[in-house]
This record gives C-alpha cells, structure tokens and sequence, in this order.
C-alpha cells in the first residue's frame, strides 16, 4: 500500500479495498516506528486526522468523492492549519496554534484529503539543509548521516520514507526541488502566483510559492489539481481558469525542444551528478525530443541577487514577530526596546537573524539603491535570459543541484558554501517560472540524483507531460530507500 | 567588503535583535563573506534596465471598499502572550 500511486489509493479506497481511516492508520503507524530516527514530522494530530478520515470514508460512501478523498497528505509546517499547532520550524512559533486555515489547507480540505501531520523544515524556510529547524535536523532516508536538503526536508523525507502519500511544500529558492533531488522525489513550484500564499507564512513575499512534493509526476498533477486557483485574499494570486494539470501527461515527447544551458554544466558541478543528468538528457533522445544548446549568461548573478532581495523581503515580513500579538516572548524586560529585543534574539535562530541583518543592512539608508534596486534590475536581466531561451526550447534542463546530499554539519558553518547549493534553481524563483526535479539516476555515494526541468509560464502541464513520459520509460522515481 | 564591529551593532540595533560581544564578532565575520559575495552584483552595468519587483509585472489589485470578515478578536487575543480587558499588554510606553 506504500508504494501505491494517489490514484492507485484513490481506486482502492472507493473500490472498498481500504478505508481512508483503515489507510490513515496504517501510516500513523509507519510514523510513530520511523518518525523518532527521520524526525521528518514536528506535529502529529491521530484524533485530527481519522476525525477528517472518516468524515472522507461517508463521503466515498456517498459517491461524491474528488479524487484525493481519503488519502493521506502531510503539509509543510509553513501552512496555517486551524486548531494544529503551526511552528513554521521556529521557537518564535512553538506553542502557535493557527486560528485560520491558510488557502492550500482549505483546498485539500475541499478535496477531501486527511491532513496527517505538519512536516518539519528549516526555520522560516531559511535553508539549504534543514539542519536549522528548532525541532532539530531532518535525516536523509537515504543515508540517516546525510541532509535531506531545505527547507521543505521534512516533507521530501516524508515522502521518500513512504511515511505519507503526498504532501506540499514551499520554494523560495529551490525549497521544492533541491530537496526533491536530495530525497529521490518529485517536486514541483508553480508558476508564482499559481497558488495562493494566504496563509503561508511568508519568508520573501515576491518568490515563495507553494507547491506539490510526491513519488511521482502523475501524483504531482493530482496535487496540483486540488491546490492551484485564484483567491482574493492574496493580492499576488493570480486570476486564471482553473485547470486540469493532468491533462498532457500521456502526449508523447516527439518534437520537444530541450534546453541545455552551458552554464548549468560548469565548473562546480559534481561529476556523478552530470553524468546522470547526461544520461536522463540521452534518455529524453529517445523518446523523441530535440536538444538545443542554450545560455542563461546571467545565471552566476543570481546567487547575490536572492541574497540581498530575500533577506530585504525577510526583515520585513519578519518584523511581525514582536511578541506582543501571538508566538513567543521573552520572559524578562526593561521595557518596550528591550523587549523586542530579546524576544526576538531569543525566539529566531542564528540563520534568521543573520537573513534579517543582511535585509536590513541593504534598505538602510544609504543603501538602498546600491544594493536593493540594483538586485532588481539584475532580476530583470535574469528573467530575460529565459525570455530569450524560450524562442529556442519549449523547456529547460539540468541539474537540479550540483552535489548529492551532504553530510550533517558538513556547510554549517560556512553560510557561503551553503548558499551555492542553490545555484541552479534560484534564477527560476527571481524570474518567477516554473520549476521541477525528479529524480534520475545515483551518485558515486549511492545518493539520489535530480533532473531540473524549467519551463515557460504556466507551462506546468507541459513540463509534467515530459516528466511523467520519462518516469513511464525509467524507475528512478519508483525505488525506495532499502531497510525502512 | 568588510563590515566594522559598529556596522553590525547599527544593523542589530535597526533589526530589533539583542547581540552580546562574540556573537556581534561571528556576525561581522559571516556578513563580510556574504557581502564579498554580494558585492559581485554590484559591478553590473544595469543602466536604462527598470527594477522587476513582480514576476509577472503586475499592479496591486484592490479589492472594494467593503467589510469582508467578521471581528475575531477572541480568537486571535487567545494566542496572544499577555491581554486584559480586550487589550494587547506591553510594557509601558508613556509615564
């Protein structure tokens, strides 16, 4: 039943194969053996999600099920969930109860799906290896002494150690995919503004975007299909159709235009990971498409462009957690500075701080053009680049990240090299695009691989189409961490 | 680019966060890598490019000038660290 497709569990369960809470329980159960090694979950609510499982069980009965009715889902502990504690990954949060479903909740919720628990993440979405939740790191399933990746680790370990059908996670930077490759899973960020950010707790307003993580890109266009749409409350949500984003997953690949940027095959690339991309790439060959050399000249800019514009939209939305209206605050204080002061050097952790200072070092006065307007201009140059390579390619590939998993600590203590890991997959977040990793093949330390797939806007349907054929053709996606 | 010790307490200062001596040290350290990295951007000829602060260079929507929601404030004072009589409670501001 864990390695069940959601449409394989969506036909067992109204078939009466299963119930949703028959289902519910057997996962929980999975969690409570490997939770304690993996710690991919920071909340579990049992009576929550078999409340929501039967509840699902009469509406199957009643054969007026969409089809995640009843499936188990996790969500990355960054969505406000009404009545479950919501921590964000953050002491600031801890004893945070949500008063509010944020608008991806409600949708699964409309859909009918079991929210089985709040998977852990780096604090804030604030990294590359999960190892800055306040809840502790995240371990590969893969490899328990490796990072899964960040910030949404805590679901890609969740999916990758078969401990939920599905779940959601967020991209800043690459939160979604860079994980999704370090885990041996599929992700996806929408275009922005694809999906509603109310209630998200908000890292970078003009980036993050939310989106699906899971085994396969079948199951990725299910997700999307209950999670995507407009909402008013979110001024950046976009007023589209609504859309079926498994539609072309059975088109065949013949005539597609692949895109290979120089740039993402240069130096700093690790050798395993090149050649498994370079096999996927043979791989798509066959299957029909064309390949077509192309350059993102400004790619190697977007490292400092994500690190003034993030970090500047960060101290912002961040000045929110004061400790006056919700979240933590300090035990003890002179007045209202200090206060502030100490509920905030208490409640953040070392990465948030430091994001905060940046951010709020480059809008100070003084600096503000040299830095912030500039990193918007550069974004604009970026965003170009890919205007200019879509006239040649319907999408884009490489690799997702430049390494396999690393080890635990290995780039804790240097913010640099940890801020490189992102290479590949920040300039698609600066241009807005949408963007995913499924995986393709091992590295030398028998690590999972990515394949980064980029697209045009709202070319979502299209990049899963590719995906889903490749995955059809190949198993990547369907092997599991042994011993688990 | 090398931030000063008096760079970083300004920064803490206008971010609202405490620092004692040696985390001040190890901040100023970090900062100074991450701006040398920053600082490649700023070489950058971007004359006549206009700042993209949207994706999809979008303006603002408004939404009609309508009271849309009911009043939570129980809800919301519920989660609040300190309230009374309906109010938010913080340290005195005014003698």
């Amino acid at each position: 039943m864990f390695e069940s497709s959601l449409k394989q569990l969506g036909d067992a369960l109204r078939a009466k194969k299963i119930s949703s809470v028959e289902l519910t329980q057997l996962y929980l159960d999975r969690i409570a053996r490997l939770n304690p090694e993996l710690n991919a979950y920071v909340t579990l609510n049992p009576e929550a999600s078999l409340a929501q499982a039967r509840a699902a069980d009469q509406c199957i009965t009643k054969n007026e099920a969409p089809p995640l009715t009843g499936i188990p889902i996790a969500q990355k502990d960054i969505f406000c969930a009404k009545g479950w504690r919501t921590t964000c990954g953050s002491k600031m949060l801890e004893n945070f109860v949500a008063p509010y479903d944020a608008h991806v909740i409600e949708q699964f919720n409309r859909a009918g799906a079991v929210n089985l628990g709040k998977t852990n993440m780096d604090e804030f979405a604030m990294g590359s290896s999960n190892e800055t939740s306040y809840f502790g790191t995240v371990k590969n399933p893969w490899g328990t002494a490796r990072v899964p990746g960040g910030s949404s680790g805590g679901t890609a370990a969740a999916v990758a150690a078969r401990l939920c059908a599905a779940a959601t996670g967020t991209d800043t930077g690459g939160s979604i995919r860079q994980p999704a490759a370090l885990c041996g899973i599929s992700g996806l960020k929408p275009t922005y503004g694809v999906c509603s950010r109310y209630g998200m707790i908000a890292f970078a307003s003009s980036l993050d975007q939310a989106g699906p993580m899971g085994r396969s890109a079948e199951d990725l266009a299910l997700m999307m299909n209950a999670m995507a749409g407009f909402d008013e409350r979110d001024s950046t949500s976009l007023q589209r159709e609504k859309e079926d984003y498994a539609r072309d997953l059975n088109k065949p690949l013949s005539g597609l235009r692949i895109g290979l940027p120089k740039e993402f095959f240069a130096e700093g690339l690790g050798s395993d990971v090149a050649q498994a991309v370079e096999a996927a790439i043979a791989e798509y060959r066959k299957l029909g498409a064309t390949v077509v050399d192309i350059s993102l000249p400004n790619t190697r800019l977007s490292i400092p462009v994500y690190y003034v514009l993030a970090p500047a939209e960060a101290s912002s939305n961040l000045s929110r957690f004061d400790g006056v209206r919700y979240g933590y605050r300090a035990p003890d204080y002179t007045d209202l500075t200090d206060m502030y002061e100490k509920t905030r050097a208490q409640g953040f952790g070392t990465e948030v701080k430091r994001r905060i200072m940046i951010g709020t070092y480059v809008l100070s006065h003084g600096y503000y053009d040299a830095y912030y307007i500039q990193a918007q201009r550069i974004r604009r140059l970026i965003a170009q680049d890919f205007t200019e390579a879509f006239k040649q390619c319907d999408v884009i590939m490489g690799p997702t990240s430049p390494s396999t998993a690393f080890k635990l600590g290995e780039k804790g203590d240097d913010p640099v090299q940890m801020y490189l890991s992102d290479i590949y997959t920040i300039a698609v977040n600066l241009a807005g695009l949408p963007g995913m990793s499924i995986p393709c093949g091992f590295g030398s330390n028998d690590m999972p691989v990515g394949l980064q797939i980029i697209g045009n806007y709202f070319d979502e349907a299209r990049m899963l189409n590719a995906a889903h054929q490749y995955q059809l053709a190949t198993d990547w996606h369907s092997r599991a961490p042994q011993g688990l | 680019m090398s931030l000063s010790t008096q760079d970083v307490e300004k920064v803490a200062r206008l971010a609202r966060l405490a620092m004692t001596g040696p985390e001040i040290e190890t901040a100023r350290a970090q900062l100074s890598g991450i701006f040398d990295l920053i600082a490649e951007m700023q070489a950058v000829d971007t004359t006549g490019i206009e700042p993209m602060s949207h994706a999809q260079d979008l303006s603002q929507r408004l939404r009609e000038d309508k009271v849309t929601e009911t009043n939570q404030r129980e809800a919301f004072q519920a989660i609040a660290p300190q309230v009374e009589a309906g109010l938010y409670l913080v340290p005195k501001v005014i003698e």
